[in-house]
């Protein structure tokens, strides 16, 4: 690590006290490199054994990395803390300005201890100001509106990140997401319910500086490598034209497109729902993460006239991608655009939770509804129906404001609340996580399964059916043993902070020369190590919390609706996580 | 030739070019970048991309008491003299859209050269070099 670079600095914040203190730790950031590593490191060290997740007691920690605003595509904040979702690790990643703005603002990572009394929002500047701001007045706003004011009233424009939560963090639903930039999230695991319940609306983090390297020339040449290969590869295309949203036709054609709470795993309309549909009839603007030359970010313009005036209309600018379109599109029979985007704005603007929990959820009560496991009088009236877009809209609500037990149920997940409604079988949720948008086969659920939090980024299963397990079967080892290495790797580039879209382009090779330039001497081999170390170390923080594999179940329905890569049983399930089990085992133990 | 923004509604706020400007130097990171992209309110609404316009008759050059900064021949914008420069700030306030960005540490302006480093990492063509002058009633 270069003497001066400001990645060492730790920004400690203590809501309780209003106080705060930087540390210089640069231990931290040459054995994790940033980022996951580090925020798992910080987690251990902050988050007391057993902690109750919405108590004041449990740590946010964001953390960056050493290639954050030195090269393109390092773009990524990872935030830990235990989740309010599953009470084990939290970690969910975001991009927008956040991970740019923290490193200029001269941190390398930054831990929110305590609670306050009363609302409040941090305004973090470079130079080592923190501002604690009375947030009483923003208390119950939306994303939007919090965002424009807090815009308004602090400085840093095009700097900054506006980190905030909606009304469900402040309902301490236990999937409720924090958003930056209006459009962007730290979807998973419940973050947003762990701002609220330390009372803390948002986070503002600015800064413009300079960051130490050890050659101009050769930063500048291994930049315009990293550069060039990101805007001419095709895969950066297809996000840059599309977005993730692209994903629908094909994962339709190839039946792995869960439809109506999986009931069926392709969409009649599709092609309705499809990326294409979508940029052709509202794509209004595509935006980018800080330092990232992509811009997969794909917004819709809604245009949508007032029912009771004539001639007068409003019209809003709403975010999709694939996991959205899945979770509020199909998972629930969707099959409007406009439907999808006037649910979505809701999710986003308004309410602030996990599009994919809340749409896994949604679907659980519709069929719960169907087979009459909950009646009208459960609902509220609300006549859940595949489809219908407005009794989404009133449930959705419901759960923001939690009228009665059965909504209080669903603010806490799909897991919860079938344990009170029943229906478990077909309560899609994989250790305590609702599922994504994936029906594969046995490398997206047993992925999801063993991965440290539960999602199908952690170690992409999805990608080893559709790639490898199509054409060839596995056993049930060689799929664990395929999910583990590719997720150890995983934890390289997120504690590098590299947004995984580019994953083909940071290649280890790669990796160790940019490393190279901000002082990192580092082999592929010690890449490795330190990836499968910090995989470890997340791994020791679960156990550490009560997870075990033998608790782990995948519900009946994924079994029971056929998936286009076959093989998928119980046996097979339950030798692969036999096998995952003693795998991790052997590596705490290694570990000590 | 000048540095021109040719078509702000295609830009996705990426600041590619703001980290150009600073690599251009030397540097990583942003503390000297001379071009700055924010959002017009709200992501939503798009982005401005706020740098040197090379204007004919550059006020910025105009209130500076010590002629530290002078107009390039063929509207190429300014150059700062630094030796000249006493950091009182006035160019800053003269430029209305607020082009004239500040180096912390030497407490002097630093303002866009029209080198065209940038324009190679934009890749959506914000960004572009034009061999004509802005616009100047007085001209």
């Amino acid at each position: 690590m270069l003497k001066n670079d400001s990645l060492e600095n730790v920004l400690y914040i203590d809501l309780t006290r209003r106080t705060f203190k930087v540390e210089r730790r640069p231990d931290l950031f040459e054995k994790y490199l940033g980022g996951t590593g580090v925020a798992t490191r910080l987690l251990h060290e902050e988050c007391p054994e057993g902690c109750d997740p919405l108590g004041e007691a449990n740590p946010i920690i964001f953390a960056v990395g050493i290639l954050t605003a030195l090269f393109p595509l390092a773009s990524k904040t990872v935030s830990m803390f235990k989740s309010p979702l599953t009470g084990n690790l939290g970690e969910s990643h975001c991009g927008g300005r956040s991970a740019v703005a923290i490193r200029m603002a001269g941190y390398g990572a930054i831990v929110i201890k305590g609670a306050s009394s009363i609302p409040v929002y941090l305004s973090i500047e470079g130079g080592g100001r923190v501002h604690f701001r009375d947030a009483s007045t923003l208390w119950g706003m939306g994303n939007f509106s919090s965002g424009r004011i807090i815009r308004e009233n602090e400085s840093g424009s095009g700097l900054r990140t506006i980190m905030r939560i909606g009304k469900g963090g402040e309902k301490l639903i236990t999937y409720s997401c924090v958003t930056t930039e209006t459009f962007r999230h730290f979807g998973r695991l419940g973050l947003g319910a762990v701002f609220g319940s330390k009372r803390l609306k948002a986070v503002v983090v600015s800064g413009k500086s300079s960051l130490p390297i050890t050659d101009k020339k050769v930063y500048r040449k291994l930049y315009d490598e990293v550069y060039t290969a990101a805007v001419d590869s095709p895969v950066m295309k297809k996000y840059h034209d599309l977005g993730t949203a692209e994903n629908i036709v094909p994962l339709n054609k190839f039946g792995g497109l869960p439809t109506r709470n999986l009931t069926e795993a392709q969409f009649e309309d599709a092609s309705r729902m499809s990326g294409e549909n979508f940029a052709r009839q509202y794509l209004g603007r595509r935006l980018a993460c800080s330092h990232c030359p992509v811009g997969c970010i794909h917004i819709a313009a809604l245009r949508e006239a007032y029912e009771d005036v004539s001639y007068f209309y409003k019209t809003s600018m709403i975010s999709y991608d694939y996991e959205p379109i899945y979770a509020l599109g199909t998972m629930l029979g969707i099959s409007r655009p406009a439907d999808f985007l006037k649910l979505m704005d809701r999710v986003e603007e308004a309410w602030g939770v996990d599009a994919m929990s809340l749409g896994v959820i949604l679907a659980w009560a519709t069929e719960a509804f169907e087979r009459g496991l909950i009646t009208e009088e459960e609902t509220r009236g609300v006549k859940l129906k595949w489809g219908n877009v407005k009794a989404y809209i009133k449930a959705g609500g419901y759960i923001i404001d939690q009228p009665n037990d059965f909504y209080k149920a669903l603010a806490r997940g799909v897991e919860y609340a079938a344990s009170v409604y029943g229906g478990e079988d077909f309560a899609l949720s994989f250790g305590g996580n609702e599922m994504p948008g994936y029906h594969t086969g046995p490398g997206a659920h047993l992925g999801v399964l063993v991965g440290t939090r539960h999602s199908h980024l952690d170690n992409a299963g999805y990608s080893l059916d559709q790639k490898i397990l199509v054409q060839k079967k596995l056993k049930p080892e060689e799929v664990i043993d395929a999910l583990v290495a590719e997720e150890r790797w995983r934890q390289i580039l997120s504690s590098l902070v590299v947004c995984f879209f580019a994953r083909g382009i940071y290649s280890p090779e790669l990796v160790t020369r940019l490393l190279a330039v901000a002082g990192f001497d580092l082999t592929e081999g010690d890449l490795e190590r330190i990836g499968r170390e910090i995989h470890t170390e997340k791994y020791r923080f679960k156990v550490r919390e009560g997870f075990s594999f033998d608790a782990l179940r995948l519900p009946k329905r994924i079994f029971e609706t056929p998936a286009p890569v076959s093989g998928l049983d119980e046996k097979y399930v339950t030798k692969a996580l036999a096998y995952a089990r003693d795998t991790i085992r052997k590596e705490l133990d290694a570990a000590g | 030739m000048r540095l021109a923004v040719l078509e702000t509604e295609k830009c996705v706020g990426c600041q590619s070019c703001m980290f150009a400007c600073s690599r251009r130097v030397g540097e990583a990171g942003l503390a000297k970048s001379c071009i700055g992209v924010r959002s017009i309110g709200g992501m939503e609404r798009g982005f401005s991309v706020i740098v040197c316009r090379a204007c004919g008759d550059p006020p910025c050059a105009k209130v500076c008491p010590t002629g530290a900064l002078v107009p390039r021949e063929g509207g190429g914008g300014v150059r700062v003299l630094p030796d000249k420069c006493i950091g009182c700030g006035h160019c800053r306030e003269a430029c209305v859209i607020g082009a004239v960005y500040w180096n912390d540490e030497t407490n002097k302006p630093m303002i866009c050269l029209h080198c065209g480093y940038c324009v190679d990492f934009c890749p959506y063509g914000v960004l572009g070099m034009q061999k004509r002058e802005v616009e100047n009633v007085e001209e």
